[in-house]
């Protein structure tokens, strides 16, 4: 009870915030900008992460040939998914044909081979039918992340800020959204829009995706509203939207972009499952989820089928992760940093002169 | 110092460790405290007065390191082993906080609370630990004991949680009671009756008390010694006949003089005559006021038929405790809140019923300043758009010349103009404060509304603020509706003051009719209650106030 007391006390304090308020000490001078990237950068795994995602998302982007209208950007990988090189005979395991000769052994075997992730059971490169997979299956992510994002801000924010009426019919239509089992649906719909493309599935699951996150941005929206610098621009003369939007949301975007970041975590895995079922995107465009139910009966005899696009999925979703969780601490102002035994012992006293 | 000081500090020092280094938020402390004696330790926030309180029993984070010596009974409390801290805490040592409904666990009900309380340090049976709660509920005056000891926190009122948490804090009869601002949440009749039944109860139990306030009148209501703390320094220490009246050190004079006392300031005389009224810049006739009904909530009438109106170049206090509708006033009348009946006119002008275009025209009259410096700025905006944003909206100034106003506006609140960038975290309460004004001054309106504005700064923050308020009023000579729940405050500012109470207008008229010679009952009651930062006035009125219950 006391230990509950104490907190709400020192955060007390920091908000009626006296200059000499030690707490304070900490952000002095930064703006709220800098206070998050600080927090954010304190945060290894998070960073590791970010690191990680970006040079993933390098690798994969410039590893094949990109298409943008009738320019086109050569890829520095030797193959491409169109062409069959024969099956690779020499040093694979057990007779089978085909396997990886990515080695990380230091020495004379070091080093990509011409097959790093193996050939399938027809000679393609694997590692070019992944690297092609990864990108459809990030650009679903980002995509999905997108969608459900910008609805969810919206349908958030106008049920938040308006209330009564607009509140409780928007929120009765995420109750309706959020009853009906998704994955059916994105099944059904799956079926029938695979055939025009994974962009088509990625904005189709971004209009599922949305609830949870409007449910937040409506709640944020409910607290921020009572707030008196909002009533202070009412004073001032400001309209709903200045208000909405100048206002409320830029206080409420920490919220928001931890949300979209875990949704996008999950998109990516809800991407897996439906095209591994059959539902999602369909042959012959590639994705993560839908190179392993192609080459799911060859599992046992070549598992590196399994193993890379399944790598992949673990990396990206992991990452994304991380980020969020790096986030969720940056934006949180309770959070603070833990003190170890060494940063005590090697603190040095403030001048006691000055106080 | 003598062996029966049940407290004993002596070089105590608490550092907090901020990003690789120990900044000191205690400095060599020492105090000795008898039984049955009260010591406040007074000083202003970030002064390190709480810390001590916290620090004795080693309740502070993680991040503070503690050095010297807290002994209680003669047992060392500095590094002291969980198990010995533990028996010490709730049973030697108790603390009762600034807030009683976080202090007190809401899934549980009181009466619960006291007997675990009771039952974790004796060897008690369910029933006998019951039975002393009873006896406790009884002792601290909550009415109806029987039915009160199975009411949860939230059925009780503030002062009544003050009193549960005071019952549970005295369970174990602990030597030493650590008071944190036991007063500071509540009104100030409520707070004149706890510290009536603190005083009480530490006479009847010979408890040594320890009281942590920033209220000088509170002090001077209940302390044998003080101890002035500034920036964790004890600047001062000794008897409270020696501090309040002869005070050493320049800072102890300059806090005691920065606080604002009841009746000493002179004679104002009203911008107009009465005879020549000019036309009321606010007139609010007959206004009722309801909060609509939610739910299963039936409709709630905030204000009910409330008349006053406020003449050009006049301050008008607005006072009551809290509930009584004042901030409620305040909102409709700058067209916050939706008037349910009667009218409320700015500058001649229809409040109630006004669309919203032309509400934005009056509102172009009126400026708002609000109770809690946290909250009323946007934290995403540098404050020099804050304070430009009516500017900016009622399209009187862009680009370089909103830019050049926002720093005439800085000026008049005397603040730095390269403030403009700054962010409000980056801010005291009191700079913030002063945005707050510089914002609803900006289109310099006929009527400022200010709602609590010094409620939740220090002392000599609130005087320098109040010193600025006037200055600007003569300046500018706007009307002002001031809602405060301090009469001192109040008595320093306005040329007229109006007491609510419940929603209705109890009393309104001259300052010196209403504080020197009040008609209404509750009037009388709410200047009896207020303390006095002088104790020996203060025993004065103490007297004559329970003479009056009686």
């Amino acid at each position: 009870m006391t230990l509950f007391k104490r907190k709400e006390k020192a955060t007390g304090e920091i908000l009626a915030g006296g200059e000499s308020a030690i707490a304070n000490k900490e952000v002095e001078g930064l703006s709220q900008g800098q206070i998050v990237r600080r927090r954010f950068f304190r945060h290894r795994a998070a960073v590791g992460a970010l690191v990680v995602l970006t040079s993933l998302i390098l690798f994969v982007m410039t590893a094949l040939e990109t298409k943008i209208g009738p320019i086109r950007i050569p890829g520095w990988w030797k193959w491409t998914t169109e062409d069959i090189p024969a099956l690779r005979f020499e040093d694979c395991p057990g007779g089978t044909t085909g396997c990886p000769t990515l080695s990380l052994k230091p020495g004379a075997g070091f080093g990509f081979g011409t097959h790093p992730f193996g050939q399938d059971d027809i000679g393609r490169d694997y590692f070019a039918l992944v690297m092609n997979g990864a990108r459809r299956s990030l650009m679903i992510m980002f995509v999905i992340g997108a969608v459900a994002g910008f609805i969810g801000v919206v349908v958030g924010s106008l049920a938040g800020f308006y209330g009564k009426m607009v509140d409780a019919s928007l929120m009765r239509l995420v109750d309706f959204i959020q009853t009906v089992p998704a994955i059916i649906i994105a099944a059904v719909i799956g079926k029938a829009v695979g055939k025009v493309g994974p962009l088509y599935l990625a904005l189709f699951l971004g209009i599922l995706g949305w609830t949870g996150l409007a449910r937040l941005v409506r709640a944020q929206f409910l607290s921020l509203r009572e707030m008196e610098f909002v009533d202070a621009a009412r004073v001032a003369g400001a309209s709903n939207i200045r208000i909405a939007f100048k206002h409320i949301l830029p206080n409420a975007v920490g919220q928001i972009i931890v949300a979209v970041t875990l949704i996008m975590a999950g998109a990516i895995l809800t991407e897996t499952a439906l095209s591994y079922l059959g539902f999602g995107v369909v042959a012959p465009d590639v994705s993560l989820g839908l190179l392993i139910s192609q080459y799911e009966s060859s599992f046992t005899t070549r598992p590196w089928l399994f193993w890379w696009p399944g790598l992949f999925i673990i990396s990206i979703a992991l990452c994304v992760n991380f980020i969020g969780d790096g986030l969720r601490d940056a934006f949180d102002p309770r959070q603070r940093r833990r003190i170890t035994k060494k940063d005590r012992l090697q603190a040095k006293l403030h001048t006691k002169a000055g106080a | 110092m003598s062996k029966e000081n049940i407290l004993e500090i002596s070089d105590f020092n608490v550092d907090f460790w901020v990003d690789g280094v120990w900044y000191p938020a205690v400095i060599d402390m020492n105090l000795g405290l008898a039984a049955g004696k009260v010591t406040a330790i007074v000083g202003e926030s970030g002064s390190g007065k709480s810390t001590t309180a916290l620090g004795l029993m080693s309740l502070l984070a993680s991040n503070a390191r503690m050095e010297g010596s807290v002994k209680v009974k003669g047992e060392e409390m500095i590094n002291a082993k969980a198990s010995v801290l533990r028996q010490f805490r709730g049973k030697e040592v108790a603390y009762i906080f600034q807030e009683p409904m976080t202090a007190l666990n809401p899934l549980y009900t009181i009466g619960f609370q006291i007997v675990e309380t009771l039952r974790s340090h004796f060897d008690m049976g369910p029933k006998e630990a019951q039975a002393r709660a009873l006896e406790l509920i009884t002792m601290v005056d909550i009415p109806n004991p029987e039915q009160s000891i199975l009411k949860y926190p939230h059925q009780l009122s503030g002062g009544q949680r003050q009193r549960a948490m005071i019952a549970q804090a005295l369970a174990c009869d602990p030597a030493l009671l650590v008071a944190d601002e036991p007063t500071t949440a509540l009104d100030v009749t409520v707070q004149a009756e706890i510290l009536d039944l603190m005083r009480g109860l530490k006479d009847k139990l010979n408890s040594a008390i320890l009281l942590i306030t920033h209220d000088m009148g509170v002090v001077a209501d209940m302390a044998d010694d003080i101890l002035v703390m500034k920036d964790g320094v004890t600047v001062e220490h000794g008897t409270s006949d020696q501090i309040f009246s002869n005070p050493k050190h320049p800072y102890t004079q300059q806090l005691l003089g920065s606080v604002p006392k009841l009746g000493s300031t002179k004679k104002r005389t009203l911008p107009y005559s009465e005879s020549a009224k000019p036309a009321p810049v606010l007139k609010l006739s007959d206004v009722t006021i309801e909060y609509p009904k939610r739910g299963r909530q039936p409709a709630f009438t905030a204000v009910k038929n409330f008349n006053l109106e406020i003449y050009p170049g006049e301050i008008v206090g607005l006072v009551g405790e809290s509930g009584s509708g004042k901030t409620t006033v305040g909102r409709a009348s700058i067209g916050l809140l939706p008037v349910k009946g009667g009218s409320i006119e700015i500058v001649g002008k229809e409040i109630a019923g006004a669309n919203s275009k032309q509400l934005s025209d009056i509102r172009q009259h009126t400026g708002i300043v609000f109770q809690d410096p946290a909250s009323s700025l946007n934290p995403r905006l540098p404050i020099g758009e804050s304070i430009g944003e009516p500017l900016f909206l009622a399209k009187l100034a862009k680009g370089a010349d909103l830019a050049r106003k926002v720093e005439e506006l800085l000026d008049q609140v005397e603040l730095p103009r390269s403030y403009r960038n700054r962010y409000p975290h980056e801010l005291s309460g009191g700079q913030r404060q002063r945005v707050g004004i510089a914002r609803a001054l900006a289109l310099t309106p006929d009527l400022l509304i200010a709602d609590e504005p010094t409620s939740a700064l220090d002392v000599s923050v609130q005087a320098r603020f109040l010193e600025l308020l006037q200055e600007l009023q003569g300046k500018l000579n706007f009307a002002c509706l001031f809602i405060s729940h301090d009469l001192a405050v109040v008595d320093i500012l306005c040329h007229r003051i109006a007491v609510m109470q419940d929603g209705l207008l109890v009393e309104a008229g001259d300052r010196d009719l209403i504080l020197k010679n009040p008609k209404n009952d509750y009037t009388k009651r709410l200047i009896s209650a207020v303390p006095v930062p002088d104790p020996k006035e203060q025993k004065i009125r103490r007297e004559a106030r329970l003479a009056l219950k009686k």
